[in-house]
């Protein structure tokens, strides 16, 4: 499996990206998710893959049997998911919101709102212009 | 030393309250401290005249590589600025208490004026190269303060950007030369690098080292071309002018060149730079200051003109220059100091500095009136007066320089002439010929502000007088520090029928004249021109620069920040994809052996199914359902795979969260419209690029750590420490929960703040935005 693993990783990344430059909020979070699982498959090669069993000690035993898997990645990557499903939940609500706030879930349509917070970069941008002419 | 600085700046600190107590008279009681730090300085003066120096130093930062002391150096050379800036800083004090009295800010000005000298003291007394830096640059700044002091006005806060950022950009280049200095000799106290030069001298860094410190020196002493932020400085009260920028801190970069002179200086290069630069310098101040008609853009040019002959004294190299130097700084020190406090007292009492608004002052002022005839006779040069000795050795140090004597003494002629004519300007014509009416009914100014003037204008006289009383106690031992060998000679008013005499009188002729026909030459357009080019055009250029920079900022700002989330991700993507591609490209080392003897049927087939639901998710981008249903078979793959390699509980996490995660997206997705893509091909082409090449990036990453032998040095840690320290079985766990709980803790934490934001997104509503429900 360790032969093919990267190149599982890399197509997962290749279309996360993909779905994360859409012009749909919904697309780009569905992005978000493929990534996060492309990076997590990629931590996971990286810990090297060599054995089926688990890094557990058996009772009566004060060292796991080996061969044995590497632990290190596995709590890296544990930590990774929940982590991850809390960034998830979070752009899920986000782009909820600004659904019900804005009434579009298009990206591009984001800035067109006059009241919308990102277009006051703009705006500020201008005002240092202005400042020292 | 350290406590006369510390105290200085202890004192700064404390100054608002002090004042809160005595109101009226801080200004008397806070002279006092720079009075004594001058007497203790003086203290001095004995053990540095028998050739003596004085080191003390306390241990501040250590490293490996070099050691930033607290140490103080002082030898004649400090020794005469330590007093220049206590004596001249105690008058400034009384002086700045008269000007500023009923002003609002007074304690801020004491605030400022006391951390500026204890900063300047510093940047004198101290030994350690880096510790010269710190308070060089706290003279920078808080000559920022004192310059922007009526901040009310847009034309101060300009002037003191301008001074901040011209000296400012000089000060690194000085930390560069210093710390290169520093590293080239292996020294880092000036007290110890003075032995040294050679080592410099002879270093492949050599030149970088010079230029750096010319750099800040040029910048500080504000020498062609930089020269044009001292006359804008002038939007400073006058105390500050009279102190920072003509007595004191405009000397910081002669100051530093003469410290280093031992070290840098003896070399063509130094004495084409320094000298070159100071010598166009004076030339072309000193008729610029006949192009003004205000006081203080008069004497500003001045000072610029006095601060090129110090760069050409130290340029030129030879005894007889260090000679001059030492005098040249004492003597203007006093007259530059009275007559610029004497041009605030009549713009203080008059209403007006505009020469051609005053007049006939002489009998209203006397006492302003003699400190600035007294004055101006030294700045002219005429005997007895101390600024005659001093340009008398300043000629004959140009009539024997080393290279190209002619060209020296013809400029330093030409320009003494301007400055003739300068002195008579600042005194004529405000006080003598007829009393003209004046924006206020003037009157002699307080006590506090005529002190100062009329002291240091009496000095003038009887250092000229009798040079004796400060030949041997000092200006050797400065000139002995600057030429890097003690020296021994005397000062005397009378040198006998020479050619500097001649000079002299030649000099006073031509000022005479050109005073006679002022009005007419500064009105000609050939004046008006001069002032154009290197009045003028020097600050539009500045001004280009700093609007060019915020135009840049703001052109960049409007390309990488322009709102379209896209464009930020192709952005990031594509600097990723480069930072990592050209590291790949450099130093490639992936190994990939195609072994598929391991590969099982069910990993193929667990594959094909993640690269298929890939696939269709691409290919039916626009059906919600579809999608949803493809990214959850790819999660619910991604956990047989782990299950199927040794790592169980992520199997199980990653279900659950799968089935989390499939349950909220749709959740969301009843709510928002159906997916519309409508971007064009190119784009599509475009992220498609971006994408396969992020997606390569990906694969050969892992490829290339692979391809590194493994390290299990921390896996076996754990799997070892496991039990016999934390009884636990499941390592995985053992190592959330125990080894790296805090961690874990922290990412409980982070959910649950998740957890709260998307609860208060979805629930609360902003008060006053109750607009129409689009759901």
């Amino acid at each position: 499996m360790d032969t093919i693993l990267p190149i599982l990783a890399g197509a997962i990344f290749a279309t996360g990206i993909y779905m994360l430059l859409r012009q749909s909020l919904i697309l780009t979070i569905i992005g978000i998710i493929l990534i996060s699982n492309s990076v997590n498959l990629a931590l996971f090669s990286l810990g090297r893959i060599s054995t089926e069993n688990p890094p557990l000690i058996a009772a009566g035993s004060v060292m796991p049997e080996a061969p044995f898997a590497n632990p290190l990645p596995q709590a890296l990557i544990l930590t990774a998911i929940v982590i991850g499903f809390g960034l998830l939940a979070f752009a899920l609500a986000l782009a909820y919101r600004s659904y019900k706030e804005l009434g579009t879930v298009n990206q591009d349509e984001l800035l067109e709102d006059p009241e919308d917070t990102s277009s006051a970069i703009v705006t500020h941008t201008e005002n240092n212009e202005n400042r020292d002419s | 030393m350290l406590i006369v600085i510390g105290l200085i700046f202890v004192t700064a600190l404390l100054a608002p309250w002090i004042f809160k107590l005595f109101r009226e008279k801080t200004g008397w009681i806070l002279a006092l401290l720079p009075l004594g730090s001058f007497l203790y300085l003086l203290s001095f003066m004995p053990e540095i005249a028998a050739g003596g120096t004085i080191t003390q130093s306390t241990t501040w930062v250590s490293m490996e590589f070099f050691e930033v002391n607290l140490a103080f150096y002082l030898d004649g050379l400090s020794l005469m600025f330590g007093l220049i800036i206590t004596g001249i800083g105690t008058f400034i004090v009384l002086y700045g208490a008269g000007y500023l009295s009923g002003n609002e800010y007074l304690p801020r000005f004491y605030l400022a004026i006391l951390l500026f000298m204890g900063s300047m003291l510093g940047v004198v007394l101290a030994d350690n190269l880096i510790s010269i830096f710190v308070f060089w640059e706290l003279t920078s700044f808080t000559s920022y303060l004192l310059i922007g002091f009526n901040h009310e006005q847009e034309a101060s806060r300009k002037a003191a950007l301008q001074a901040l950022l011209v000296t400012g950009i000089g000060g690194l280049a000085l930390l560069g030369g210093m710390v290169l200095m520093g590293f080239a000799s292996g020294q880092w106290e000036v007290s110890a690098l003075l032995n040294e030069g050679d080592i410099i001298r002879e270093h492949p860094h050599y030149l970088a080292i010079l230029l750096l410190v010319l750099g800040g020196a040029f910048t500080k002493s504000a020498q062609f071309p930089f020269h044009f932020w001292l006359p804008g400085a002038m939007a400073a009260p006058t105390p500050v002018s009279a102190y920072l920028h003509s007595a004191t801190m405009v000397k910081a970069g002669v100051y530093l060149l003469a410290r280093l002179h031992p070290v840098l200086g003896f070399t063509d290069t130094w004495m084409i730079l320094v000298g070159g630069f100071g010598v166009v310098t004076l030339l072309i101040s000193a008729w610029l200051s006949l192009s003004f008609t205000d006081l203080k853009q008069i004497l500003a040019y001045s000072t610029v003109m006095a601060l090129g002959t110090m760069m050409m004294l130290i340029g030129l190299g030879t005894e007889l220059a260090m000679q001059g130097l030492a005098v040249y700084i004492l003597s203007h020190a006093m007259y530059k100091g009275a007559l610029f406090m004497v041009a605030g007292g009549i713009d203080h009492e008059a209403g007006t500095r505009d020469v051609l608004k005053l007049g006939g002052l002489r009998k209203l002022m006397p006492i302003s009136a003699v400190a600035a005839a007294l004055a101006a006779l030294s700045m002219a040069g005429i005997p007895p007066l101390f600024g005659f000795i001093a340009k008398e050795i300043v000629y004959e140090a140009a009539l024997e320089a080393t290279l190209l004597p002619v060209l020296f003494i013809t400029l330093a002629v030409v320009a003494n002439i301007a400055i003739v004519a300068a002195s008579a300007i600042v005194v004529i014509r405000p006080f003598f010929g007829k009393q003209v009416e004046t924006p206020k009914k003037a009157h002699e100014t307080p006590p506090s502000m005529w002190i100062g003037p009329i002291i240091l204008a009496v000095l003038s006289v009887v250092f000229g007088v009798l040079p004796f009383l400060v030949d041997k106690s000092l200006i050797v031992p400065v000139a002995g520090s600057v030429w890097g060998e003690p020296l021994d000679f005397y000062l005397s008013l009378w040198h006998g029928f020479n050619m500097p005499l001649m000079l002299s009188l030649l000099t006073l002729a031509g000022g005479l004249l050109t005073y006679r026909i002022w009005d007419g030459l500064r009105e000609s357009a050939p004046m008006k021109g001069y002032q154009m080019v290197f009045a003028r055009f020097p600050v539009n250029v500045y001004d280009g620069l700093v609007n060019g920079m915020l135009g840049l900022a703001g052109w960049q700002t409007r390309i990488l920040q322009n709102g379209l989330m896209s464009n930020y991700l192709v952005t990031i993507m594509v600097t990723a994809l480069v930072a990592i591609g050209y590291t790949f490209l450099t130093q490639s080392g992936i190994i990939w052996n195609p072994d598929f003897s391991n590969v099982h049927v069910y990993d193929w087939a667990l594959s094909i199914t993640i690269v298929g639901s890939l696939g269709i998710m691409l290919a039916f981008g626009n059906s919600r359902l579809t999608i949803i249903v493809a990214a959850g078979i790819i999660g619910y793959g991604l956990s047989l795979i782990y299950l199927m390699h040794g790592a169980a509980d992520l199997a199980m996490t990653q279900v659950l969260v799968e089935t989390l995660t499939v349950i909220l997206v749709v959740l969301v997705l009843i709510h928002v419209p159906k997916i519309k893509e409508v971007r064009s091909g190119v784009s599509r082409t475009r992220d498609g690029v971006i994408a396969i090449s992020a997606g390569l990036m990906m694969t050969l990453l892992i490829l290339a750590v692979t391809a590194v032998p493994f390290d299990a040095f921390i896996s076996e840690y754990y799997a070892e420490a496991s039990y016999p320290l934390a009884h636990g079985r499941n390592i995985v766990n053992v190592i959330l929960v125990d080894f790296r709980a805090l961690d874990t803790m922290g990412e409980v934490v982070v959910v649950a703040i998740a957890g709260l934001a998307v609860y208060a997104l979805i629930k609360m509503t902003r008060p006053g935005s109750s607009k129409e429900n689009k759901s």
